[in-house]
């Protein structure tokens, strides 16, 4: 008899063999993960350029095996703008957490979508910030207890909850703006292909596409892994709708 | 080629488009617009690339992107519109990347108003965003010199990957004048090694401004600055009239060294003695030929469209050796020739010591002339 073994699980390609500086119990692994095997599938590795932000996820570029940049705070859909318009052969790809895209790369976000800017938009939401240790997030949800809000997150004071997928769909120039969750496999699952089909948005120059990610924080929330994504799925997705925002006609047809 | 009548703005742009710039990206601000107009029609025509951002901090994040890719990149904007970019100058200038900033300066602070000024001196040439990083800066007096500089800014981003900054000011801008283009370049059909372009049959480049490790982050200050002191030793460059046997020398940049070097050639039919001095990089500073200059002339009278920025250069170089005037006009107002003789003669007779800070006999004068006092 031979002994033959089958590989059924590994590293994707377009990750660095190194360890991440993530917490335990943080998703930014997963989804990193999910960001490098659409790559590896569509084969896009050679010719991907990211876009990684401020915030935890500074490092990402560490951590995937591809041309990468690092943007100021927020300011990634505007830095993804100058390189997809020389280079728009490339795939262009931002990755941003709820501080750096929806507080103070508002506005990048908003025209780059308005524009149409043929880029993809990883979206990582966990509704606090998390470098900075735990303060308040534009999607700190209302009563949410932070460093900056230790009473509880009050609504009269420092207003609601920003959404968004739903804002950013209501934009012409986007074509594919949906919301997952990451808080278990079926999730994840979901987001893969969510993600899949964003960049599938690029590939076919349909214009702006995000993905936007419930994820968890479990440091900053001071509670374990485990409570972390039970907060995702029972307090986040009641304030976060997950679903489609807006799917371009082109990709509701397709199968992946 | 032949000379043509051509506004500032637009022939600034166009010395960009034949330099080779692949990108402008930009945000519409008086007295810089005409270069943003121009460009939105100019480079969707050649097939490159133009974005007018939602503001001067999406425009130089964009440039910083661009830049990311090893192509020609730039943006004008005037000095408000500068402020906001400076967040992202500084990344360009943490990263190592090549970008050329056009400063066609305004009266300020604040809002100001859109009449020339050299204002922003300190800001442009002093680094003006955060950490430690040291811009080229370039300030030509003319369209024509505009044209000829806009080239060699470029130039020099690559050659150093270094931030170039062109200042000129509202005067440059919108004036229009003779100049000659030069010819088209043609674009490089490389990229250098370093860029980003997708890993294809390399390792994968990363661009960053990072270095959470103080220790390599202190490695990356120390290559700037070497780099800075190449630079200062391969690449000054300054403008120089009648300072052969000159007794009072001149100083002054751009309009005010232009409008300048009138003054003295008409304080030369006079007999006075003068000569003028007018760097054209700010950064690196002629501090050479000026200490050359200093062993021969008996005062100094510095010119500017500020309250004397450029002048704190001037003394720290000089060192006491001879005396030094200072003449400014601030806020939008842009001396005359006439003006500047007057300051020229009275210099020339002028025996007594200067105070500590030039700028106190300056004040008074200043006082007299804006309240109509003889």
């Amino acid at each position: 008899m031979v002994a033959t073994t089958e590989v059924v699980f590994q590293r994707p390609e377009s990750f660095t063999d190194v360890h991440t500086h993530y917490c335990p119990g943080c998703t930014h692994g997963v989804a990193h993960r999910l960001i490098a095997e659409v790559v590896d599938e569509m084969g896009l590795r050679e010719k991907t350029i990211g876009v990684a932000p401020v915030g935890c996820s500074v490092f990402a570029y560490r951590y995937f095996d591809m041309d990468f940049v690092e943007a100021a705070h927020g300011r990634a859909p505007a830095m993804a703008t100058g390189i997809k318009r020389v280079l728009p052969e490339n795939t262009v790809f931002t990755y941003q957490g709820d501080g750096d895209l929806a507080s103070i790369g508002m506005a990048e976000i908003m025209h780059a979508a308005a524009r149409g800017e043929n880029i993809t938009v990883i979206f990582i939401n966990n509704a606090i910030y998390g470098m900075t240790g735990g303060q308040m997030a534009p999607t700190t949800l209302p009563g949410m207890k932070t460093t900056s809000s230790p009473l509880g997150r009050d609504v009269e004071m420092t207003g609601y909850p920003i959404r968004m997928a739903e804002i950013l769909s209501t934009l012409d120039g986007a074509s594919y703006i949906v919301r997952r969750s990451l808080h278990n496999a079926a999730n994840i699952r979901k987001s893969k292909k969510a993600i899949r089909l964003a960049f599938e948005a690029q590939e076919r120059g349909l214009g702006f596409s995000m993905v936007e990610l419930l994820s968890t924080c479990p440091t900053n929330l001071k509670i374990t892994p485990q409570e972390a994504l039970e907060f995702v799925a029972e307090e986040m997705v009641p304030v976060f709708p997950l679903g489609d925002y807006k799917v371009s006609s082109v990709l509701e047809s397709l199968k992946v | 080629m032949a000379k043509e009548l051509l506004k500032g703005n637009h022939a600034f742009a166009e010395a960009a488009v034949r330099a080779g710039v692949e990108a402008f990206y930009g945000y519409p601000i008086t007295p810089s617009t005409e270069f943003l107009e121009y460009m939105s029609r100019r480079l969707p025509e050649l097939g490159r690339a133009f974005v007018q951002a939602e503001s001067e901090v999406s425009a130089i994040n964009m440039v910083y992107g661009a830049a990311c890719t090893g192509k020609r990149v730039m943006t004008a904007s005037s000095s408000p519109g500068v402020s906001l970019m400076m967040e992202g100058i500084s990344y360009i200038a943490g990263t190592e990347v090549p970008a050329v900033v056009v400063n066609v300066m305004r009266g300020g602070p604040g809002l100001g108003n859109i009449a020339p000024s050299q204002g922003d001196y300190y800001q442009m040439v002093k680094g003006g965003g955060h950490g430690d990083y040291f811009p080229i800066v370039l300030a030509p007096a003319s369209v024509q010199e505009a044209v000829d500089y806009i080239s060699l800014a470029f130039d020099l981003a690559d050659k150093y990957r270094a931030l170039v900054h062109v200042i000129v000011d509202g005067n440059m801008g919108q004036m229009m004048e003779p100049a000659e283009l030069p010819p088209m370049k043609e674009l490089p059909k490389t990229v250098p090694d370093w860029a980003v372009s997708g890993a294809k049959g390399r390792d994968a480049n990363n661009l960053t401004s990072i270095y959470i490790d103080p220790e390599e982050e202190e490695i990356t200050n120390l290559r700037l600055l070497k780099r800075w002191k190449e630079i200062e030793k391969n690449e000054v460059i300054y403008d120089e009239y009648e300072v052969k046997d000159a007794e009072i020398l001149v100083i002054g940049f751009g309009t005010a060294g232009r409008v300048a070097s009138s003054a003295v050639r008409e304080a030369r039919e006079e007999g006075i003695k003068a000569g003028i001095l007018r760097p054209i990089t700010l950064a690196p500073f002629p501090q050479a030929r000026l200490l050359e200059l200093t062993e021969k002339v008996k005062r100094i009278l510095v010119v500017e469209m500020n309250s004397g920025m450029m002048l704190d250069d001037v003394m720290k170089i000089v060192q006491g050796r001879v005396p030094i005037e200072f003449y400014g006009r601030m806020g939008g107002m842009t001396p005359l020739p006439d003006e500047l003789l007057d300051e020229i003669r009275r210099v020339a007779a002028n025996q007594d010591p200067v105070s500590d800070d030039p700028r106190d006999e300056w004040i008074v004068r200043m006082d007299k002339l804006l309240t109509g006092e003889k």
